[in-house]
C-alpha cells in the first residue's frame, strides 16, 4: 500500500514519476499502434479475406521471422496501452482504497497472464506438415 | 462547458472503445493460443470468424480501432500543437467524418463475402434463423 501510493503519489514539480510516465506512454505507443493496429487490420480482413487466415495461412506468414517480431511487437504494445487504460479507469470509479488495490492486482494479474500466454503462442508455434494444414479458406 | 459537449462525447467514446478493444485483445489472445493445438482446433476456430453474426461484430471493432486512432492523435494534437485546444471541437468533427469514411468501405469488404445473407437478414430478421453453420 506504502509503495503503491508513493508510486502514485505524482512529482508536483512537473517531471518525472510513474504518471508522467504513463502519460507520455499513452501518446508514444498509440502512434506506434496506429500503424501496427491498421496495417494487421488491413492484412486480416480487406486484403485477405478472414475466411482465409486458416492455419496454413499462419504457417506461411510464421515462416518469416518478421512476422512473428510484428504480432509480438503488437500484443506488448498493444496489451500495456490496453491495461494502461484500464489502471486509468480503475483509478477514476475505485471508491475504496481496497477495491481499488484489488482491482489493480487483478489488472495485473490480467497483464502478465495475457502477455504470457500471448508471447508463448508466438514463439512455440512450430508448423505441422504442409499435407496437414488443412485448406487455404474455410467456410461456415 | 464540459458537460454535454464535444469534449465530454469524445472523452466518453475514446474509453468505451478503448475498453471494448482490450475485451477484444483478451478474446484475440486465447483464439491465436488455439494454434498450439494443431491445425484442426484452430481452423474449428477461425471458421466462426466467417459468420455473418461474427461478421457483424467485427464491423464494431473496426468502428471502434478508427474512432480511437482518429481522436488519439486528435489528443496529442491538443498537447503538442499550441492551436489544438482552440481547434479540439472541429476536430472532434473531423475524427467523427474521418472514422466514417474509414469504416464504410471497410465495413463493405468485410462484410461482402456474407453480404447476401446480411442484407436477407436486415430486411428479414428470421431469417437468422435459418442460418445453419
Amino acid at each position: 500500500m506504502l509503495g503503491l501510493s508513493r508510486l502514485y503519489s505524482g512529482s508536483r514539480s512537473g517531471a518525472g514519476g510513474f504518471e508522467t510516465f504513463s502519460w507520455y506512454y499513452f501518446r508514444i505507443s498509440g502512434v506506434l499502434l496506429i500503424f501496427l493496429v491498421i496495417i494487421h487490420l488491413v492484412i486480416m480482413h480487406v486484403t485477405n479475406d478472414v475466411s482465409c487466415t486458416t492455419y496454413a495461412f499462419v504457417a506461411a506468414r510464421y515462416a518469416n521471422p518478421f512476422w512473428r517480431l510484428f504480432d509480438w511487437l503488437l500484443l506488448t504494445i498493444g496489451l500495456t496501452h490496453g491495461m494502461n487504460g484500464l489502471r486509468v479507469v480503475i483509478d477514476d470509479y475505485a471508491r475504496t482504497a481496497r477495491a481499488r488495490v484489488i482491482l489493480l492486482g487483478l489488472t495485473a494479474t490480467l497483464l502478465l497472464a495475457f502477455f504470457m500466454l500471448g508471447t508463448i503462442t508466438l514463439i512455440a508455434f512450430q508448423p505441422v506438415a504442409a499435407s496437414y494444414q488443412g485448406p487455404a479458406c474455410i467456410h461456415s | 462547458m464540459y458537460k454535454g459537449q464535444s469534449g465530454m462525447w469524445s472523452w466518453l467514446l475514446h474509453r468505451i472503445t478503448g475498453l471494448g478493444l482490450l475485451l477484444f485483445l483478451f478474446i484475440h489472445i486465447v483464439d491465436i493460443s488455439l494454434l498450439g493445438f494443431g491445425p484442426q482446433v484452430y481452423n474449428d476456430g477461425i471458421v466462426l470468424f466467417d459468420h455473418i453474426v461474427v461478421r457483424l461484430l467485427s464491423l464494431g471493432l473496426v468502428g471502434a480501432v478508427f474512432f480511437h486512432a482518429f481522436n488519439g492523435v486528435r489528443i496529442i494534437l491538443i498537447d503538442f500543437w499550441n492551436k489544438g485546444t482552440r481547434y479540439q471541437g472541429r476536430m472532434f468533427a473531423i475524427v467523427l467524418v474521418l472514422t466514417i469514411i474509414a469504416f464504410i468501405p471497410t465495413a463493405y469488404i468485410v462484410l461482402k463475402p456474407q453480404l447476401g445473407l446480411a442484407l436477407s437478414w436486415f430486411f428479414s430478421p428470421q431469417a437468422i434463423l435459418n442460418v445453419k453453420r
